[in-house]
């Protein structure tokens, strides 16, 4: 089975963003810039099936600017086998992201997708299960346990109560969650080898996705500043002030 | 124009979530539908019927829906689109499970966890982890909208009499199957709608040491939560974490025990009305946040508290 896992790639987590004087996003000039982190655990348990023998192939997908290519190549250095990149502009909405990875799945024929649960950038939360939509698969969302076996794979989903387990046929889409592993770093003599590994390039046309936007983003801008307040000098203070000025208590 | 609200629940209990939900259709405005899909859902859809200001309620009933199963429900709502120019769901994982299965399905962008309805057309939504505030217009026919529940006041439990109608159920997709849950089980209020919630992070130590913050949560009447690095050094399960990936949550008072503030974690607490930190570093960013913040080692600072509270 080959195993397809598309990469993102947003603002580094660390780096505290700025919206852009004209309200029309935010600042992403000179800013450091990083593979989501959710599609780092991804990258990771679709090798870890590879080397316990359950996947042939991974290959990392990433639809946007050319610097992509470098997301991509960390996705190889990770320990992907190849790459594709789809040029497109940043601002792709995940529909068009899912219509895209459609595509792929149909020239590729992966058995399993893994997708991050969400972009930190725009935190949309749809791409996965949109791509299970459009394929007629099933949707194995916010996993924090994967063991596939055969043609269904046993699930754990982190729900607001808790968790879930579920059973799904595959193929199957599964979103990827923070407790699902740990990601490795890439060595250097892996991130050399990665130079060497195969990057194909398509472009939207080459797919035939009609990626015309739908929303229009009207703007954006910073929220309220929350002021910070005192410091008490102790406990007995706090307590007074939040039965007497704050009264919350 | 009419909306139809998906309501979330357990086939026992009505989720709470799904008030904020009705309350965001009522500022957009129309005939509002609640759908009811589940398994022996009388129930809900009798507490269903009592949510003041529906027009209606829906009700499909069948084991392929007892479990929120996303590949079963989605055909259902996409069933029922045509009717309807917005479809909303609270942001809650089961809404968030949903919803996006349903847009792809009618070919449309969905709009994630909106905060406010400028007009029918225009919703605020935030973006990274809230540090930005993005307006978006839809010109589609149908709007496919998830609800942040902790913005918008919930609508009155009790007071209406919708009719209640069933409808015909779409059968199993045999695409998923649920197998069991392992929920967590406590006598304190949820984390998302409690007046206060209490939360520990890496500084607590050890899961054991939670037990400091549950006994000032009881005298409060609180909810526990807690950071990411909390639930992933195993102190506390996933549904306590706050944050930009866990459960965004806004009290009357938040206090933070034992956590530094970052972006992540402040993304599912800053719109707190009141926030108190609890940190041994002067320097921790969390008191950039905090209206007041206490310096002091929470080992000595919360038994303390627990005290003072009498
Ligand atoms: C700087 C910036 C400006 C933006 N401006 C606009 C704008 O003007 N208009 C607008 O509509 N949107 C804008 N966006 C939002 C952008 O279009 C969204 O990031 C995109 O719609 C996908 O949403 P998401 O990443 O939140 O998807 P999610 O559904 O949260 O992503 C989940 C998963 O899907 C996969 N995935 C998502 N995107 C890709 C991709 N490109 N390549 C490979 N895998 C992917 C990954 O596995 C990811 O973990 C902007 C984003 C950024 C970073
Ligand atoms: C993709 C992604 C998503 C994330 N999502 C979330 C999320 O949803 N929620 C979230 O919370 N985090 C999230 N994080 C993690 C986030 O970046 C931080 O790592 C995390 O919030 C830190 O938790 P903490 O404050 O408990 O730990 P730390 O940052 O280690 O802080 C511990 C604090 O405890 C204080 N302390 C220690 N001992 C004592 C003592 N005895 N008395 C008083 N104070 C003490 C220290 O001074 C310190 O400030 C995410 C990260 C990533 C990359």
């Amino acid at each position: 089975m080959k195993v397809l896992v598309p990469v993102k790639r947003v603002i580094d987590y660390n780096v505290k963003v700025r919206v852009k004087a004209d309200n029309s996003g935010v600042e992403l000039a000179n800013v450091k810039m990083a593979m989501n982190p959710f599609d780092e655990i991804a990258v990771e348990q679709a090798l870890r099936l590879k080397e316990a023998g359950g996947a042939e192939e991974v290959i990392v997908v990433s639809i946007g600017p050319a610097q992509n290519q470098e997301t991509i190549r960390t996705g190889l250095a990770m320990g992907a086998d190849r790459g594709i990149h789809i040029e497109a502009s940043h601002d792709i909405e995940p529909l068009a992201v899912a219509k895209l990875l459609k595509a792929v799945v149909e020239r590729e024929n992966p058995g399993l997708v893994l997708v991050g649960k969400q972009a930190i950038d725009d935190d949309c939360n749809q791409t996965g299960q949109m791509l299970a939509a459009l394929l007629g698969w099933a949707q194995g969302t916010f996993v924090s346990a994967l063991d596939v076996a055969g043609d269904k794979a046993k699930i754990v989903r982190e729900v607001d109560g808790g968790l879930e387990h579920l059973e799904i046929k595959m193929p199957a889409i599964v979103s990827v969650d923070l407790r699902l592993n740990e990601p490795r770093y890439a060595s250097l003599p892996n991130i050399m080898k990665a130079k060497k590994k195969p990057l194909d390039s398509l472009t939207v046309d080459d797919l035939g996705v009609d990626i015309k936007p739908r929303l229009t983003i009207v703007k954006v801008e910073e929220p309220a500043a929350r002021e910070a307040g005192i410091k008490v000098a102790d406990v007995k203070e706090l307590v007074e002030k939040l039965k007497n000025e704050a009264k919350v208590i | 124009m009419s909306i139809l609200v998906f309501c979330d629940h357990d086939n026992g209990q009505f989720g709470a979530a799904t008030l904020n939900a009705v309350s965001a259709a009522q500022k957009i405005g129309g005939d509002i539908h609640l759908l009811v899909a589940g398994d022996a859902s009388g129930k809900i859809a009798a507490q269903a019927a009592a949510v003041s200001g529906l027009a209606k309620v829906l009700v499909a009933d069948g084991a392929e829906y007892a479990h929120g199963l996303a590949e079963n429900l989605a055909p259902l709502i996409c069933n029922l689109a045509s009717q309807y120019s917005h479809i909303l769901a609270p942001a809650t994982t089961t809404g968030k499970n949903i919803m996006p299965r349903v847009a792809a399905l009618l070919d449309v962008m969905q709009i994630s966890d909106i905060i406010k309805v400028d007009d029918a057309n225009t919703f605020q939504r935030p973006i990274y982890a809230g540090n930005a505030l993005s307006t978006v217009r839809s010109d589609e026919a149908i709007k496919i909208i998830t609800v942040r529940s902790t913005a918008f006041e919930a609508a009155a439990a009790e007071g209406g009499s919708a009719a209640i109608e069933t409808i015909s159920n779409n059968g199993d997709s045999g695409l998923s199957f649920y197998v069991k849950s392992e929920l967590s089980s406590s006598e304190r209020p949820e984390l998302t709608s409690a007046p206060i919630v209490i939360s520990g992070g890496r500084g607590m130590q050890d899961g054991a040491n939670f037990a400091m913050l549950e006994k000032v949560a009881d005298k409060l009447g609180a909810a526990v939560g807690a950071s990411r690095a909390a639930v992933d050094a195993g102190f506390v399960p996933n549904d306590y974490q706050v944050g930009q990936t866990g459960k965004v949550v806004a009290p009357d008072l938040y206090v933070a025990v034992g956590i530094s503030g970052a972006i992540q974690h402040l993304a599912g607490m800053k719109d707190s009305k009141v926030i108190v930190a609890i940190n041994k570093d002067d320097e921790a960013p969390i008191f950039q946040v905090a209206d007041f913040g206490l310096v002091a080692d929470l080992f000595e600072a919360v038994p303390e508290l627990e005290k003072e509270l009498g």
